[in-house]
């Protein structure tokens, strides 16, 4: 991947950007703009883990917002007793992260181990139920509020390494942690792994004659995904002060596929420009000050996004992607 | 140990009431190009696919260079020595010519789990992909797209896939099947010099193509081997000319 292509010129003006956003808003005088910025490259973070299942692994993995949940219940649960019962070390952000990503990946791992025996519609109808199983589970336990969810009193605490309670400080950890993923994903697909990833996607009868048995290598992937998609989620609940089962909704998994779809998929940017496209379309949208008979238009933004989202997929089939310039090496 | 690389008895497929291989028996000496003929519906893709592993089989034992493989799954038949290329085409049609040999050739280099080195930028795994794609004639063609070749590069190239595994044995489904005049031409002159160093199983329903390249021929008709011999046995045989080759000339 060169950078010096249009394509890459545009992606690293995209990265600038972003890197500078804490100061223009700054001096702005409005920090709203930073939170929700953060929101989307939060987002980003996990579509662009679903991307290597879905774009690059066609494995349409319909349950991705459950791993999200998972980390940042850590989060939540960590705070929770910190606060109630004066646990000290459950604040502790190191305890809370490693929480989040073994939490993940062992959900993961359990959740793939079955998905992964099946295809197509089925894979996205179990990926789904255990998801929802998550969800119901969380609306369950009384003890972290139920469907009410979980106020978080105290953000994890990193020991004085980084100050999550600074947005600023904030902010530059989940950008250069994106660009960390990005670049991780980046190594990961040009790999042996990935190699065998992609191959699997495009033809798997070829895969098997070969000698490959794809299985172990897609829930390795599954795994992966689940696991920084969990980081997103320890992520989302630091940035939010705030985890509800809500946030583990199959809908939410849906956001998370209609991003990819928007941004392009199997493509490692496309994710990042379909979170961008997605929550600003809604901000936008939803802001609409229009009223129609009584009815504020914003209040039912889908209804215009919806037939945006057709259009884009009967005549972009790429999204975002094919916009740009260059044609990107696709999986 | 015998001269034989693949020795298959009494080999049995069943699809509810209708026997698709129906007690067959049948060997490749080494280094032998051996041709299976038949009609459509003989169960000759079952055969092809019964040897590789694909769909699994009834009954009957497959010895392949002296192991019993008749329970091994798919990929781990490639690892003792098996290719195969398919009669409908089935390549990695987004990637390039190189990447698809590279995939070939990765698969029996160790496992993959190894998520940070540039695999399609690995000598290791680029020379003996040019030197498959080499004995193909298809070197020049590496950085092609395979979805933008011609049918006839396709079908090359799945011979080329096949000898980057670095097989014992090569199972060849129709390869000629839609290919031109010259291509079949070169690619009967390719099998030629391949036999020998290799043993080839192969299906093919061009009988010239056949009769000039095979050693041994099998007749299949309704899952069953009526003969097996010489070209000229082949040709000389009664049961043979009336059951299929009677029609074709």
């Amino acid at each position: 991947m060169s950078i010096l292509t249009p394509r890459g010129i545009i992606n690293s003006l995209l990265l600038i950007g972003l890197a500078l956003v804490p100061f223009v808003t700054e001096a702005m005088g409005d920090s709203f703009y930073t939170g929700l910025i953060s929101r989307i490259l939060i987002l980003s973070i996990a579509a662009i883990s679903l991307n290597l299942l879905i774009g690059f692994g066609g494995m349409v993995s319909f349950g991705h917002a459950a791993y999200i949940g998972v980390g940042a219940y850590m989060v939540g649960i960590g705070a929770f007793h910190a606060f109630e019962d004066g646990i000290d070390w459950m604040l502790n952000g190191y305890v809370q992260l490693l929480g989040a990503l073994l939490g993940s990946a062992i959900i993961a791992l359990i959740i793939g181990a079955i998905s992964l025996r099946t295809r197509g519609v089925y894979f996205i109808m179990i990926t789904m139920a255990f998801s929802q199983m998550l969800y119901f589970t969380a609306v369950g336990v009384e003890l972290y509020g139920a469907d009410d969810g979980l106020s978080i009193y105290s953000r994890s605490d990193m020991l004085g390494l980084i100050d999550m309670s600074d947005e600023k400080s904030l902010y530059y950890l989940i950008f250069f942690s994106l660009l960390l993923i990005l670049y991780f994903m980046h190594r990961l697909n040009g790999s042996h792994f990935g190699n065998i990833i992609r191959g699997t996607k495009s033809n798997e009868a070829r895969m098997r004659s070969i000698g490959v048995s794809p299985y172990r290598y897609r829930l390795t992937a599954f795994v992966i995904a689940g696991t920084i998609a969990g980081y997103a989620g320890f992520l989302m609940a630091n940035l939010n002060d705030f985890v509800s089962p809500d946030m583990m909704h199959w809908t939410r998994s849906g956001d998370l596929i209609i991003m990819i779809v928007l941004g392009g998929m199997g493509n490692l940017f496309g994710p990042l420009y379909g979170a961008v496209a997605f929550i600003m379309l809604e901000e936008v949208l939803s802001s609409i000050p229009l009223t129609v008979g009584g009815l504020r238009v914003g209040e039912y933004w889908q209804l215009i996004f919806g037939p945006m989202l057709i259009l884009i997929v009967l005549y972009a089939r790429n999204g975002i992607d094919s916009f740009l310039p260059g044609k990107a090496r696709a999986s | 140990m015998s001269a034989d690389i693949l020795k298959v008895e009494n080999l049995i497929k069943r699809y509810g009431g209708l026997l698709a291989t129906d007690d067959l028996s049948i060997d490749v000496r080494k280094g032998e190009l051996h041709a299976v003929i038949g009609p459509n519906g003989a169960g000759k893709t079952t055969l092809i696919k019964q040897l590789t592993g694909e769909i699994t089989s009834d009954g009957g034992t497959v010895l392949f260079d002296g192991k019993d493989i008749r329970r091994y799954p798919e990929p781990k038949r490639s690892h003792v020595g098996i290719a195969r290329s398919f009669q409908i085409t089935t390549l990695f049609q987004n990637f390039t010519v190189l990447e698809n040999v590279i995939l070939a050739v990765q698969s029996h280099h160790g496992h993959s789990f190894r998520f940070w080195k540039n695999a399609n930028n690995d000598p290791d795994l680029i020379e003996p992909a040019l030197e498959a794609l080499r004995q193909m004639g298809m070197e020049n063609r590496k950085d092609v797209v395979v979805s933008e070749l011609s049918h006839g590069e396709q079908r090359q190239l799945e011979i080329s896939v096949a000898l980057a595994t670095n097989p014992k044995m090569l199972l060849l489904d129709e390869p000629m099947a839609g290919m031109s005049v010259e291509d079949s031409t070169k690619l009967i002159a390719t099998l030629k010099e391949l036999k020998g160093r290799l043993s080839i199983l192969l299906i093919e329903h061009d009988m010239d193509a056949v009769f000039s390249l095979a050693d041994r021929i099998t007749v299949l008709v309704y899952g069953r081997a009526i003969a097996t011999g010489t070209p000229e046995e082949i040709r000389s045989n009664d049961e043979v000319r009336q059951a299929y080759l009677g029609e074709e000339d």
